[in-house]
């Protein structure tokens, strides 16, 4: 018998107002086919919002999307949010984050952050690496 | 006769009725005062090849007669971000350096309808382009601009009504009268819901509005372009170039049926609807695209909503070169992109041009990389000769072929709209959003050019081959926090000092309108931001009547 561990799954949305989807979709495409379940929320969540699907999902990973410099406010928001819940789930972060605003990000809690161009390898590799970090 | 067609085998036959026709209105019309010849002194004709030749039916060669001879393509740079007085300085610096014309990027609070203090708005305030709450922030924008000399764009569609009444309200306070006011609003809805997804309220309430614009414009501002009908975005979301092409026009004409069925004549409005385009990477696509698109529209236009002036059957565009092919890899290298790009607008034809700075895949552009991309587009319109004659590429077997490659398919999904419209291009066009046509259709196309680049059939330079000497990035522009701060005081200022009684007033009359279709909402909201009610107040003004939109979340 083999033991094969349940697929990851991960949510994925756009936080507040921004609208570009198009990386966020081929995101959730390439996780998919990496054999993961992606729980895609879609546009103009809250941290409300992304908490309670990623509690009634039973999340393993949340995966945002930010291409209108909003993550240094977002990103730390969603952090507060699921540690105001108790909610133990890696946050990355893709889109378009300046390099030195990685670090910051990392520092306040956020799991992985995801550059333009980055490989479908990468981008599974980093929610498994997550993930694996946060159990 | 056959010796010199063998001398000469691209000269226009002289005795030919069309070149004749051409020729008179070549002969008639001003011309920039340089000399039309190469670097090498060799004088060049206006146009080569066979008709129909450059401004005339239909117009695959050009809008007008004699194109880029007698005025270069307006240089129109999009600038947006902080306060409204940080973007108009960068407005007089854009004046400064030859820019001939001004675009404005709103924040994406305003852009959704949203002011500064809405919950919605934290940590996007000015970020992404300039924050407009009221009036006073419109005056602080325009500031020390002569409104009746300039031209200006603005990039902005669920609020796009109460943001044009802005621009009228300071035209007023500066005795310029709307008459008198020259520009476009973007306010194309369609491909919102298609691509953007800046959308506020559904399509078909969204569209009355756009219809009162186009009704309100036709009556009232003969210089202003209510609408610029838009595949930027949907290409940038995924499209392909036919997609974009196809997906850009059908919403033109979803448009026209919806003011023709409003009451407004076809040849009332048609002639100053104008289009905007993508530039991508792909050139000769590119060009056969820009060339495909004059084509259809002028005998769709023509045949089948009876259009008669000449006008109504241009397809005139702007141009933006394609932020998504900028890499924040090796970024210098984007300079490279927008200069081919900038090239493939030019020789497609465009009416005005935006070219990226190298920087955009990183952040919004430092005030150089925004300098050096104008710089480009001066170079290819001052130094490369391209200027010198029309459709300089008309007549190439390839660049012909692909024209019409890119109308069949254009053509084929105009016929699948119809089908889904029964026969209706505007319900068709309805039907295609609600049944996730379009954003299924544009999720495909940009998985599968992932898929591509991901496995190494396609190469980005820079990204997945060769990829030494990527440096560390530099200087980045900057959107502090402080901006918010600024926004979230100004706006309490002006609230705490407008006359709420007029401003209560003012919205109600908005909501009534709103739920009267026979009512032109122009002048009730014009009324309103007079008052200095806030963008979001006007706006939910309207969605007590109007609802607002929530979008499927589809893969």
């Amino acid at each position: 018998m083999t033991d094969q561990p349940p697929p990851l799954r991960i949510v994925l949305a756009k936080l507040g107002l921004d609208g570009h989807d198009r990386g966020l979709k081929v995101v959730a495409r390439i996780l998919r086919d990496a054999g993961m379940e992606v729980i895609y929320l879609g546009l103009r969540q809250t941290t409300d919002s992304i908490v309670a699907a990623a509690e009634q999902e039973d999340a393993d990973a949340i995966g945002l999307s930010m291409h209108n410099a909003g993550h240094m406010t977002l990103g730390p928001n969603m952090v507060k949010a699921l540690a105001d819940a108790d909610l133990p789930i890696p946050v990355i972060i893709g889109g378009i984050v300046p390099d030195e605003d990685v670090a910051p990000l990392l520092e306040a809690g956020v799991a992985a952050v995801l550059g333009p161009g980055a490989s479908a390898e990468e981008v599974a590799n980093t929610v498994r690496n997550a993930v694996s970090a946060a159990v | 006769m056959s010796d010199q067609e063998a001398v000469t085998p691209h000269a226009p036959d002289a005795d030919d009725p069309q070149y004749l026709a051409w020729r008179a209105a070549y002969e008639a019309s001003k011309l920039r005062d340089v000399p039309f010849e190469t670097m090498s002194g060799v004088p060049v004709e206006p146009v080569y090849g066979d008709g129909p030749y450059p401004g005339q039916y239909p117009y695959t060669r050009g809008v007008y007669p004699t194109m880029y001879r007698s005025r270069l393509w307006t240089m129109r740079m999009f600038a947006g971000f902080g306060t409204a007085e940080d973007t108009n300085a960068r407005f007089h610096d854009i004046l400064r350096n030859g820019g001939t014309g001004l675009s404005t990027a709103f924040d994406m609070p305003t852009l959704m309808g949203r002011d500064s203090d809405s919950p919605w708005s934290t940590g996007e305030v000015g970020r992404a382009g300039v924050a407009v709450d009221t009036l006073a922030d419109m005056e602080d924008l325009y500031s020390g601009i002569d409104l009746g000399s300039v031209s200006t764009s603005m990039t902005i569609n669920g609020p796009a009504a109460i943001v044009m009444a802005m621009y009228i309200a300071v035209g007023e306070k500066n005795g310029v009268s709307r008459a008198e006011l020259a520009g476009t609003i973007q306010n194309d809805i369609f491909k919102e819901y298609q691509a953007q997804k800046e959308y506020i309220y559904p399509p078909r309430p969204s569209v009355r509005i756009v219809t009162d614009m186009i009704e309100f414009t036709s009556a009232e501002m003969p210089k202003w372009h209510p609408i610029s009908i838009s595949g930027y975005h949907i290409r940038e979301a995924g499209s392909t170039a036919a997609q974009e092409l196809a997906f850009t026009l059908a919403n033109g004409f979803a448009y026209v049926e919806a003011a023709v069925a409003a009451g407004v004549d076809v040849d009332g409005f048609a002639g100053r609807l104008s289009f905007f385009f993508n530039s991508h990477i792909d050139f000769f696509e590119e060009i056969g695209k820009f060339r495909a698109a004059r084509r259809i529209w002028a005998r769709w236009m023509k045949e089948r909503y009876g259009a008669t002036s000449e006008r109504s059957l241009l397809c005139r565009f702007h141009t933006q070169t394609a932020g998504v092919s900028l890499t924040a890899q090796q970024p210098e290298n984007n300079i490279a992109r927008v200069a081919i790009q900038a090239l493939a607008g030019a020789l497609g034809g465009t009416q005005s041009l935006h070219t990226d700075s190298y920087d955009e895949a990183l952040a919004l552009p430092t005030e150089k990389a925004a300098r050096i991309a104008l710089r480009t587009q001066q170079i290819v319109a001052h130094e490369t000769g391209v200027t010198n004659v029309a459709d300089p590429l008309g007549g190439s077997p390839y660049v012909e072929w692909m024209t019409d490659e890119m109308e069949r398919q254009a053509e084929a999904i105009f016929a699948h709209l119809e089908d889904l419209g029964s026969g209706s291009l505007l319900e068709g066009v309805y039907a295609g959003i609600e049944n996730g046509y379009f954003v299924g259709e544009i999720a495909d196309a940009a998985y599968r050019f992932e898929r591509e680049v991901n496995a190494g059939r396609r190469i980005i330079v820079g990204v997945n081959e060769f990829t030494d000497g990527d440096d560390p990035q530099r200087e980045l522009l900057r959107i502090g926090a402080e901006v918010e701060d600024y926004q979230l005081k100004r706006l309490a200022d002006v609230k705490q000092q407008r006359d709420g009684q007029a401003v209560a007033a003012a919205l109600a009359a908005v909501t009534a309108a709103a739920a009267d279709p026979t009512v032109n909402l122009m002048n009730p909201i014009l009324d309103a931001v007079r008052v200095y009610a806030t963008l979001e107040e006007v706006v939910r003004a309207m969605e007590v009547e109007f609802g607002t939109y929530v979008e499927k979340a589809i893969i």
